[in-house]
């Protein structure tokens, strides 16, 4: 009774932000099915199997104080060890197909010709986003089409590493693909619900694992075209903020940041030629704010604690200046 | 050379041995027994270690984007207290049991090789004592982490010496190596005395049921935990010597050494866990008063899973791109591996069904091992198949699991041995009103912290992350996961505590209090030190049961 609703309690679970429960993607509808199918397979083995134990338990406990003979002893049964030994072998055997057709249906799926190719790189501690046939570089936010039962358009994205292992994931989209240094892996999502879809990084890496949160945005093809479009500008150029733009491209940003249209092409940290286009800094760590910016590059040490980008020491006046500037990347 | 000269006369001193005396008698010792309860009581100790490092993990998690511990200490954290607790609590703790028990239950007067074991257990102690001996040196040598930061697999790259600066990577290679060799040792000394000095008429069908497993256990340790130590000093070579085997910057590959971990990792879970069933099949027929049901059936099943087992490790990877036919295979062998586990249990429930069921404290836990394996269980297999294990994987769902098995499962029969063994080794009873508070306290506490951890993991929560953020519909299992963890200390102050005060305190015990069946409980309680006056001959599984009733003995039916 308890595991049955626990189950429904599980199933109604559908609200919540990252629930495996509430899928709005193929991959993650197809293992979501299976699922529920084994839950229920197991509530049955496990009202079944604990109800004898319980049964047992009350049925042949010894009367308290007197000490009573010895119970009859009973050595074994071939028939009982063989009813007990099939049943669990048909039920691995039922299991056993339903998995592998699953298996084979996700891993096995060629991408259609207008699917979206995307190449995520793990690294310590964000992602970094590359649309190779889009000519598009961004972080932290995947974007991706809505797919409808008439227009199929799913995204097939690359997984490589930068450093170490990680782990791709985002729970209502599609289960998780390990993300391997020297190794490259394919995962793909086909979501039919626009809106914004929370993941982090599932396997430790390190320091800031906590703290490598991915946020998928899908969106309609219309909107996902005017995103390509505006993402492929280079970085916009303001006069107003020309003293915040000349300390950026004069101090150590450049050799680990890139923003389009500038010399800086520094691939180790988040491209930020549309920074502003992204509502989080420090993979999900803060919203990104000016405030929240400032605070970042002044320390980022203090919002996220061991991030691998050293506090840039400048004084107020430049900061401000630096945050204008970065303000205007939109 | 020089003749030493030998004292012609000696005074016999027959003085009260002092404290100093005691412990040099303890640790120049190579009795079983006294090896024995020296592995015990490290372990124990190691456990309060683990649970301390267990405890400060679930304060941290109690709210979340909590500040009370720092991440880089969070992490050296959870990786202790997983090395800890499989290394230094588990492995100790079970040849502990081994060592004490198997000589008693085969008749012998110690294990094959006395020195060996000694030497093992002293290996095992200073291993551990060196891998905890990197919080405080390493520090001081070369900077970096103050200990091993990296999970308690030790996933490649993040062991190589660009992620893992210092030296406390090294500490914990040359620990598990140093430990690994104890285990090793002792391995070959508990399989060596079971197959060759079994008492007369101790034939191996007729060796009760943990011994049984401890020959599987010992053999299984022999096969996983030698090519641990051979792939930990690959992984040393990588660090001190520039090899580039894990180190992929230089083209070696992270993978590899995901497969050699879990070709010991996951036989290790079996390692820990065979002797549980051990326990329980010792215990539940004494409680039951019948003998075990279906025994034939009980040994080949712990063959089988031995076998199998060594054929599921890379289920802890379908998330690393394995082909569909390879996750396909090892969907399968993780399958099958439930069925002669599921075989014993249902043995077990044969063997209650229609007997006495005395519900004495070894008893109880083993009920609640009974129906929490049986949770642990069903777990397992919902992480067998291979698209829910795509969500599941190192999320809190499998952390939940695995404390299922080894807290659920194993620990709560660890209790039950203590329970029903600390006569046998000291005496006197443990008291069973502590006892009980013992059992309901950890019962409720391990259910609240680890039932929730299943919701968490449904919900999106990976494993390993110092804090977790609001607004994510993980606050409220978090805070229960937590609200468990007082109630599971209070229940191992109440063990602790009885055991201290029934050391001096308890009820005399006498050579056999349960009215149980296995050579152990022939001979006095604590046994001498050559154990039995008298090798005992025995003529079936049970010959204490056939000398208490010789109208009906055993051996008529087996």
């Amino acid at each position: 009774m308890v595991s049955l609703a626990v189950l429904a309690a599980m199933v109604q679970a559908t609200d919540t932000v990252s629930s495996i429960f509430a899928p709005v993607s193929t991959p993650a509808i197809k293992e979501r099915d299976l699922s529920v199918l084994v839950l229920w397979l197991s509530a049955v083995v496990f009202v079944v199997v604990g109800g004898l134990i319980a049964y047992n338990v009350v049925r042949f406990r010894a009367p308290p104080g007197e000490p009573g003979t010895e119970p009859p002893q009973v050595y074994g049964s071939a028939q009982v060890e063989a009813a007990w030994t099939v049943v669990p072998l048909l039920i691995v055997m039922v299991l056993t197909l339903s998995t592998a057709r699953v298996i084979y249906e996700v891993q096995e799926a060629a991408p259609p010709p207008n699917a979206v190719e995307v190449t995520v790189v793990g690294r310590q501690w964000w992602w970094e986003i590359r649309y190779p046939k889009l000519g598009v570089v961004t972080a932290n936010e995947l974007h991706v089409p809505v797919s409808d039962s008439v227009v199929r358009r799913p995204t097939w994205l690359t997984l490589e590493s930068a450093d170490v292992s990680h782990s791709f994931w985002i729970p209502r989209l599609a289960g998780k693909t390990d993300v391997i240094p020297n190794k490259t892996n394919r995962t793909w999502v086909e979501p039919f619900r626009p809106g914004t879809y929370l993941g982090q990084c599932a396997e430790y890496c390190g320091t800031q694992h906590a703290h490598m949160l991915l946020r998928v945005i899908v969106e309609t093809p219309d909107q996902f075209a005017r995103w390509v479009e505006h993402q492929r500008q280079p970085a916009a150029v303001d006069p107003a903020v020309e003293p915040g733009r000349r300390t950026f491209l004069s101090i150590a940003c450049i050799s680990c940041h890139t923003v389009a249209g500038t010399v800086a092409t520094g691939r180790y940290g988040p491209d930020l030629t549309h920074l502003m286009a992204r509502s989080t800094i420090g993979a999900g760590v803060a919203p990104n704010t000016r405030e929240r910016l400032r605070a970042w590059i002044k320390d980022p040490d203090d919002l996220k604690h061991g991030a691998l980008m050293p506090a840039m020491q400048l004084d107020d006046e430049r900061l401000d200046q630096l945050v204008d500037y970065l303000l205007t990347l939109r | 050379m020089t003749t030493t000269k030998l004292p012609l006369t000696a005074d016999i001193d027959e003085s009260e041995p002092s404290a100093l005396d005691r412990v040099h008698e303890w640790v120049v010792t190579v009795d079983h027994k006294r090896l024995g309860i020296m592995y015990i009581t490290l372990a124990l100790g190691f456990l309060v270690v683990g649970g301390i490092e267990a405890s400060l993990i679930r304060l941290q998690l109690a709210v979340p984007d909590a500040h009370f511990i720092s991440p880089e200490v969070f992490n050296t954290l959870f990786t202790m207290h997983g090395t800890t607790m499989v290394f230094l609590m588990g492995m100790p703790i079970l040849a502990g049991f081994a060592n004490y028990l198997v000589p008693l239950q085969i008749g012998a007067r110690d294990l094959a090789f006395p020195r060996l074991n000694s030497f093992a257990f002293w290996i095992t102690c200073f291993g551990g004592l060196l891998l905890y001996s990197s919080y405080i040196t390493a520090p001081a040598l070369f900077g970096g982490a103050a200990a091993p930061d990296f999970g308690w697999f030790g996933y490649a790259p993040l062991t190589e010496p660009t992620y893992s600066r210092g030296n406390a990577a090294d500490y914990w290679i040359v620990g598990l190596i140093i430990v690994g060799f104890g285990s090793i040792a002792g391995a070959v000394n508990v399989g060596t005395t079971i197959l060759t000095m079994r008492t007369k008429g101790m034939t191996l069908g007729r060796m009760p049921l943990f011994t049984w497993i401890t020959l599987v256990t010992q053999s299984m340790i022999l096969i996983v935990v030698s090519p641990l130590t051979a792939a930990l000093i690959l992984l040393f070579l990588d660090r001190a010597l520039g090899a580039h085997l894990f180190d992929t910057q230089a083209g070696g590959s992270a993978v590899l050494w995901r497969h050699f971990f879990w070709w010991f990792g996951h036989p290790e879970v079996y390692v820990l866990m065979l002797p549980g069933f051990g326990f329980v099949s010792e215990i539940i027929p004494v409680f039951s008063r019948k003998v075990i049901f279906g025994y034939p059936v009980m040994v080949a099943a712990t063959v089988a899973i031995g076998f199998i087992s060594l054929g599921v490790w890379a289920h802890h990877m379908f998330a690393v791109g394995m082909s569909p036919a390879a996750n396909t295979f090892f969907a399968v062998s993780t399958g099958l591996v439930g069925v002669p586990t599921g075989i014993k249990l249902f043995n077990w429930i044969g063997t209650m069904w229609g007997g006495r069921i005395r519900m004495a404290t070894p008893m109880l836990f083993c009920i609640a091992f009974l129906l929490q394996f049986l949770c642990a269980g069903i777990t397992g297999v919902m992480l067998s198949v291979v698209p829910f294990d795509w969500q599941l994987t190192e999320t809190y769902f499998v952390v939940a699991h695995f404390h299922f098995v080894l807290i659920g499962g194993l620990l709560f029969t660890v209790f039950a041995a203590i329970y029903y063994w600390f006569p046998k080794v000291t005496g006197r009873m443990l008291d069973e009103r502590l006892g009980k508070w013992h059992f309901w306290l950890f019962l409720i506490g391990f259910n609240l912290t680890f039932i929730s951890q299943h919701f968490a993991g449904m919900l999106g929560m990976p494993r390993r992350i110092y804090t977790f953020l609001p607004e994510r519909g993980l606050e409220l299992w978090n805070l229960i996961s937590s609200v468990g963890v007082p109630f599971q200390l209070a229940g191992v102050a109440c063990l602790v505590w009885n055991m201290i005060r029934s050391f001096r305190r308890g009820a005399i015990a006498g050579g056999d209090p349960w009215d149980a069946w296995t050579l152990e409980w022939a001979t006095s309680s604590p046994p001498a030190e050559y154990n039995f006056a008298e090798l005992p001959v025995v003529r079936s599984r049970r010959p204490l049961w056939d000398l208490k009733h010789p109208e009906d003995p055993d051996w008529q039916y087996e």
